[in-house]
């Protein structure tokens, strides 16, 4: 701190470095995105490597989206049964679940899971793929590494997430009811009948562009990160570890913004 | 067919090559020699238009690459075969799988004449039979064919092959260099290999070039560079570790 006091004029170049770097680097993260939308629309489409992505995300997904879908389901069910029941207004338990589920929840926690299970291994095999000339390989086969490895990666984020969401927001559902109705002795009329009452079609909505969203987000990031990655294994484990982070706090702070846009 | 001139290309201000020329004809193979860590990769990696040259040219049959890129480099690209370092197989895929993919992504041929083609280069290759094994199953010399079979399915006019023998025993090297010659006697391509097998490379290569600090130091037929009177190169293919040759 001392030696900047003494020399104000090498803070300034090291903010200004900084900056540079920064604004650096999210040009090289968007012209990737550009890219890969171009790609994305021209053909020759992929098909063998899209149904191999969705496998890979999706379906490799699956049993973790099931399991914390239905735990937070029970744990909601739990909570807001007590908070509502402070009110007697344990009626609106069904609505209530639903609507954080679909609205917040279901979307948020699946797009942070799925970064988990398969984000984290997205980055790592096309890190590999990098470090181990495959990439290379591709690219002096004349064949376009963005149609092989980032376009489909992305297309399958669009298609899995909001079905990866709708399967954790349908078995959440069901872990409330199952706290609800089965343990704490509300009937089933009142669960599901309120929640046709008080959610709407824009509640869905608004779930669907958060899923899809993430889905664009979280396999863009992976994609960028791996495709990016630095030198020698050690270059692979930091790409994974700073892919994960980078997109949890994205979707955190995109969530945000899009429950402030989409009300 | 290929000329390098004044090939000149630094990392982060750290000079790598420092203005390479090299002239390969067609139909020859050339080896290129030199310390580990000498820049030969980085040269391989700009005939293959993946790395840019800070200055220089680079002329594949008659066409400057040095500035190209998309599909026109593409279009240079599809009569290149190459062999990485490592294989760079793709470990996604078999063994077959990897071999039939410049086939089934870059032809129109049908599904059995593609099956038809891969097996036989992996039969050419000493490998028929292991085509459904994956590349981790497999040991580092069978990787090694398994990389020259999948850059030769496609009958390439120009083959690169970066140190196709390095770490492998004896036998398999004399096996690999008899592959590679009998290969090239059949289909005639023009080979740049990057190679530390010496004395063995003399018996396989008609020219050998030495890389040393960033330049080609010499090139010529491989007899006249075993007995060229340069102390760098009798230094370098005597293993001698005294002469002027410093580490780097
Ligand atoms: N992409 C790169 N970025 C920075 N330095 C590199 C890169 N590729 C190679 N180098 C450096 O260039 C030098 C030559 O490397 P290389 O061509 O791989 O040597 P070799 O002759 O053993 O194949 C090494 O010092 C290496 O660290
Ligand atoms: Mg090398």
């Amino acid at each position: 701190m001392t030696t900047w006091a003494a020399r104000p004029v090498d803070l300034v170049a090291l903010v200004g470095r900084a900056a540079l770097s920064l604004v650096a680097s999210l040009g090289r993260f968007g012209t990737f995105f550009a890219s890969a939308v171009a790609y994305a629309v021209t053909p020759p489409f992929k098909m063998r490597q899209l149904v191999g992505r969705i496998h890979f995300i999706g379906y490799n997904s699956l049993v973790i989206i099931v399991l914390t879908g239905a735990f937070t389901g029970m744990v909601l069910g739990l909570q807001v049964f007590i908070t509502l029941s402070r009110f007697g207004s344990e009626a609106f338990l069904g609505p209530a679940v639903a609507l954080s589920l679909i609205r917040e929840l279901g979307p948020v926690l699946a797009a942070l899971m799925v970064t988990g299970r398969a984000g984290s291994a997205l980055t790592a095999e096309i890190g590999i793929m990098r470090i181990t000339e495959q990439i290379d390989a591709l690219t002096v086969m004349a064949l376009n590494p963005f149609r092989y490895l980032v376009v489909p990666s992305i297309v399958a984020g669009i298609i899995t997430f909001p079905l990866m969401t709708s399967i954790f927001d349908v078995v959440g559902i069901f872990g409330g009811y199952l706290v609800g109705v089965k343990l704490l002795g509300l009937s089933q009329g009142t669960y599901f009948g309120e929640m046709k009452s008080f959610v709407d079609l824009g509640d869905v909505t608004t779930g669907v562009w958060k899923s899809l969203s993430f889905g664009v987000l979280v396999t863009w990031v992976c994609t960028y990160k791996g495709y990016h990655v630095g030198h020698g294994a050690e270059g692979v484990a930091r790409a994974t570890t700073q892919a994960v982070v980078l997109c949890s706090v994205l979707i955190l702070v995109w969530d945000y913004f899009l429950g402030s846009v989409l009300k | 067919m290929i000329r390098v001139e004044n090939l000149r290309k630094s990392f982060g201000g750290q000079p790598v090559l420092k203005g390479v020329n090299l002239e390969v004809n067609r139909g020859e193979i050339m080896i290129v020699i030199g310390q580990s860590g000498g820049g030969k990769t980085v040269l391989l990696k700009h005939l293959l238009g993946l790395l840019r040259a800070d200055a220089g040219r680079i002329v594949v049959a008659g066409v400057d690459i040095t500035e190209l890129r998309g599909e026109a480099l593409d279009a240079v690209r599809r009569r290149y075969g190459v062999v990485f370092q490592g294989g760079a197989l793709f470990d996604s895929m078999s063994v077959f799988d990897n071999v039939a993919f410049p086939l089934r992504e870059r032809t129109a041929l049908g599904r059995a004449e593609i099956a038809e083609r891969a097996n036989a280069k992996l039969e050419q290759v000493g490998l028929g039979g292991m085509g459904e094994k994956n590349p981790a199953e497999i040991s580092g010399g069978m990787r090694k064919r398994v990389a020259i079979a999948r850059a030769l399915v496609t009958e390439p006019e120009i083959v690169f092959f970066d140190e196709p023998t390095t770490g492998l025993d004896p036998v398999l090297v004399n096996t690999i260099h008899g592959l590679i010659v009998d290969l090239h006697a059949k289909f005639a391509f023009t080979a740049v290999m990057v190679s530390h097998e010496i004395p063995e490379i003399f018996k396989i290569a008609q020219k050998v070039a030495m890389l040393y600090d960033g330049r080609i130091v010499e090139a010529g037929p491989a007899e006249a560079i075993q007995n060229s009177p340069n102390p760098v190169i009798q230094q370098f293919i005597r293993g001698d570790p005294e002469g002027p040759i410093h580490l780097r």
